[in-house]
């Protein structure tokens, strides 16, 4: 690869700043508020703040709800990333196969990636709301009792996969180039020496996957972590009870609907030192057994 | 288009110089921004009240804006105030009025407001359910009063027919309810009965029906250390009850807020608890006979049945950011605006249009002389709950808890803890009562210095 050296650092700094300049505006400076507030303690409407310390964080901390939104998250993200990721994987195994209309059926799977996530969870509401969606109705004249408005497990499955939904697509461009990627000729060679499918797909597709696999596994679970409000939000609103209450869910009704800054401002800063811990340990631990 | 706006100042300059007799500048009336939370139908119907005012006179224009829900009006309009950008008046659902009484210098009461103006307007005529709600302890008015619903029962007619009941003599009391529902079910009714709101109907309107404190230091109308006070005999007996029907099957928890608005209309149960202005709903969309009626009560707690409290919202007016930053003239538009909307004739029309109550005495005597409620059964009774029992007492008031927002969640959540099987009514209750005291003490705290 050709390297190409600037002179000085004034034009690469310039050539760089419009990206800095974004950093700085949305990253840097709201971070840099919510640490700021975390510290503080403000009434909702901003006219006596207090310099609290770390209080915020310590009382989070020792709340019996957020420890369970941190349980709901681990659950839910664990999940989202598992279910997402292995039907992406096989959608694509069988999308990559000389079929017909390959093109079409791509096409289609890329879809949900579209909708929006509100949108997508009116959609799972028509179909499973309890008494107006068209399977929950059918589910409960089978004499299935589904009611996730009032059981947590089955509202905390419906987010799950409604949530995964919307990341299979994206998951599955990624494994059918990666897929796509993988020379022929390889295959080719193992089927010749005799390698079945099964035994071609777990010792050669798969560890030449590998990257990819790694690249979405931190992909879905910062999806998991953080963009899977809507989803929540429209289908369950984190109930019943605070079963489908996941920490960036709870982040919003303290800050949003409660006005709760400092305690929303720690919660959010927790937040960020918890994905930031996750993702070093997946590049440091994971990463080691990646093939390039 | 400069031309014809010159023209309309100075039209309206000397319409200005003739009435009042007195020299006036050719200037641009007054704006006054108003937020307000009400999405179709009824948005539409206020901003027709808004333009009526606007055309009233020359001095004054209100420009409405559509801001979201109730929740999200609220948090807009406190984002805004931190910005320095709030809108003079804001509509604020009777759940906020605890955190905007905490508000300080952040909002201008209405009697301060009015008397600075020179208007007045006589808030002892209007309901003493409707009027105590927004005023401070002392009886000084805070908000200005104008959508106010309060809960009733809806029953489905066939259904009591059906099950042998007699349609026109709906249950009175919780026992009479409970030996309905079980008869409704006997009936072939999959599940005779549910709620909306389980917060405000099932808990607080229990409480004020059978005059039992919320929270101490009167609902917590008389400062900031009120505790909770929800784990009481009554409210335990009345969630064990739900607890139990829930599990026979009488009950069906419909959801949070008014989620369970449309099992009633759409014939699934026979009979519902829910906001008087479902009545529109039910107009446009049931197949069936129904009536209204009062909330039920248990006929052997002492001093029941009192009146119901208020939902729905009131009117704020706020300072434009920290530093304040509104001139008397901005004041002045608001006080016409709130004359405006206090009149009899107006407040009849908006109860009348929009099923909810009339908030002044003299506006339900318009309604009645106009024959509304005799060409409209079931729309008296929710006026006539409100004013069960006379004057209100420290637990009928209404509710003024800081962050009561949070709380009302609370006791959903735990209350569908409850429906789970998780736990039972005492167990719901003292678990409301310990996180609901979390809120209410952080409340005391930021609000303190």
């Amino acid at each position: 690869m050709r390297k190409t050296v600037f002179k000085g650092t004034a034009l690469p700094l310039l050539l760089l700043a419009p990206q800095l300049v974004i950093t700085a505006i949305f990253f840097l400076w709201p971070a840099g508020a919510a640490i700021w507030q975390s510290l503080l303690q403000e009434d909702p409407w901003g006219m006596s703040s207090q310099f609290v310390g770390i209080r915020n964080f310590t009382e989070v901390l020792a709340e019996p709800e957020w420890r369970g939104a941190a349980y709901n998250t681990l659950i839910f993200s664990t999940a989202v990333a598992v279910l997402a990721m292995g039907t992406a994987l096989f959608l694509a195994v069988q999308a990559d196969k000389s079929i017909r209309g390959a093109n079409i059926y791509r096409t289609l799977l890329i879809w949900p990636y579209a909708v929006a996530p509100a949108v997508a969870a009116v959609l799972w509401l028509f179909l499973f709301h309890p008494s107006i969606g068209l399977v929950g109705r059918a589910l409960n004249e089978a004499g299935i009792a589904w009611d996730y408005k009032l059981n947590g497990n089955q509202a905390m499955l419906l987010i799950i996969v409604a949530a995964a939904w919307k990341q299979v697509s994206y998951n599955f461009i990624f494994f059918l180039a990666g897929l796509q990627s993988i020379p022929r000729a390889v295959l080719e060679a193992a089927a010749i020496d005799g390698a079945k499918p099964v035994r071609r797909f777990w010792t050669i597709i798969l560890p030449l996957l590998s990257p990819t696999a790694f690249f979405l596994l931190v992909v879905n679970l910062v999806y998991a972590f953080f963009d899977t409000f809507g989803v929540i939000h429209a289908l369950t609103g984190g109930g019943p009870g605070k079963a489908t209450e996941t920490l960036i869910y709870k982040v919003y009704v303290e800050g949003v609907q409660n006005v709760n800054l400092g305690s929303s401002s720690a919660q959010s800063v927790i937040l960020m030192i918890l994905v930031i811990a996750l993702t070093a340990v997946q590049f440091r631990f994971i990463e080691r057994k990646v093939h390039y | 288009m400069r031309r014809r706006f010159l023209a309309q100042a100075s039209l309206a300059a000397a319409a200005i110089a003739a009435t009042r007799t007195r020299p006036a500048a050719a200037q641009a009336p007054v704006e006054i921004q108003f937020w307000h939370g009400l999405a179709q139908p009824l948005g539409g119907q206020l901003e027709v009240i808004v333009a009526a005012f606007n055309a009233s006179q020359q001095g004054v224009k209100v420009v409405p804006s559509f801001r979201g829900s109730y929740p999200e009006t609220m948090v807009a309009a406190i984002a805004a105030f931190r910005a320095n950008a709030a809108p003079h008046v804001v509509q604020m659902f009777e759940v906020g009025t605890g955190t905007m009484m905490a508000a300080g210098r952040a909002v201008k009461p209405v009697y301060e407001l009015l008397a600075e103006a020179g208007v007045s307007i006589d808030f002892n005529d209007y309901l003493p359910a409707v009027r105590g709600y927004y005023q401070a302890s002392d009886g000084r008015q805070m908000s200005m009063p104008f959508n106010s619903s309060t809960a009733t029962m809806f029953y489905n007619k066939d259904h009591f027919k059906r099950a042998g009941l007699d349609p026109e003599m709906p249950p009175k009391t919780w026992e009479e309810l409970a030996e309905a529902i079980k008869k409704l079910k006997a009936a072939g009714i999959a599940s005779p009965m549910t709620t909306s709101w389980p917060a405000w109907v099932q808990v607080e309107q229990v409480s004020a029906i059978h005059n039992i404190p919320l929270a101490s230091l009167g609902n917590g109308f008389d400062g900031l250390g009120a505790t909770m006070q929800v784990n009481n005999p009554v409210m335990v007996r009345h969630m064990n009850n739900l607890i139990a029907w829930q599990k026979d099957g009488l009950f069906k928890y419909g959801g949070r807020d008014n989620a369970a608005d449309a099992l009633f209309p759409a014939g699934e149960v026979s009979l519902t608890m829910a906001s008087s202005s479902l009545r529109a709903r039910l107009l446009r969309e049931s197949r069936f006979a129904w009536g209204t009626a009062m909330l039920p009560y248990y006929s052997d707690v002492a001093g029941a049945p009192r009146n119901s409290i208020i939902g729905g919202a009131s009117f704020w007016a706020l300072n434009r950011g920290p530093s304040g930053g509104r001139n008397a003239a901005e004041w002045k538009g608001v006080a016409e605006f709130y004359r405006y909307l206090s009149q009899p004739e107006i407040d009849a029309k908006w109860h009348m249009d929009t099923g909810y109550v009339p908030v002044r005495r003299a506006s339900y005597q318009v309604a009645k002389s106009q024959g509304f409620y005799e060409k409209n059964p079931g729309t008296e009774v929710a006026i006539e709950q409100l004013l069960r029992g006379g004057e209100t007492t420290p637990n009928t008031r209404g509710i003024r808890l800081g962050g009561y927002v949070e709380i009302r969640n609370i006791i959903q959540e735990e209350m569908e803890k409850s429906f789970q099987g998780q736990q039972n009514g005492q167990q719901a209750m003292e678990a409301v009562t310990q996180r609901a005291n979390t809120v209410l003490r952080n409340f005391e705290r930021q609000n303190r210095g």
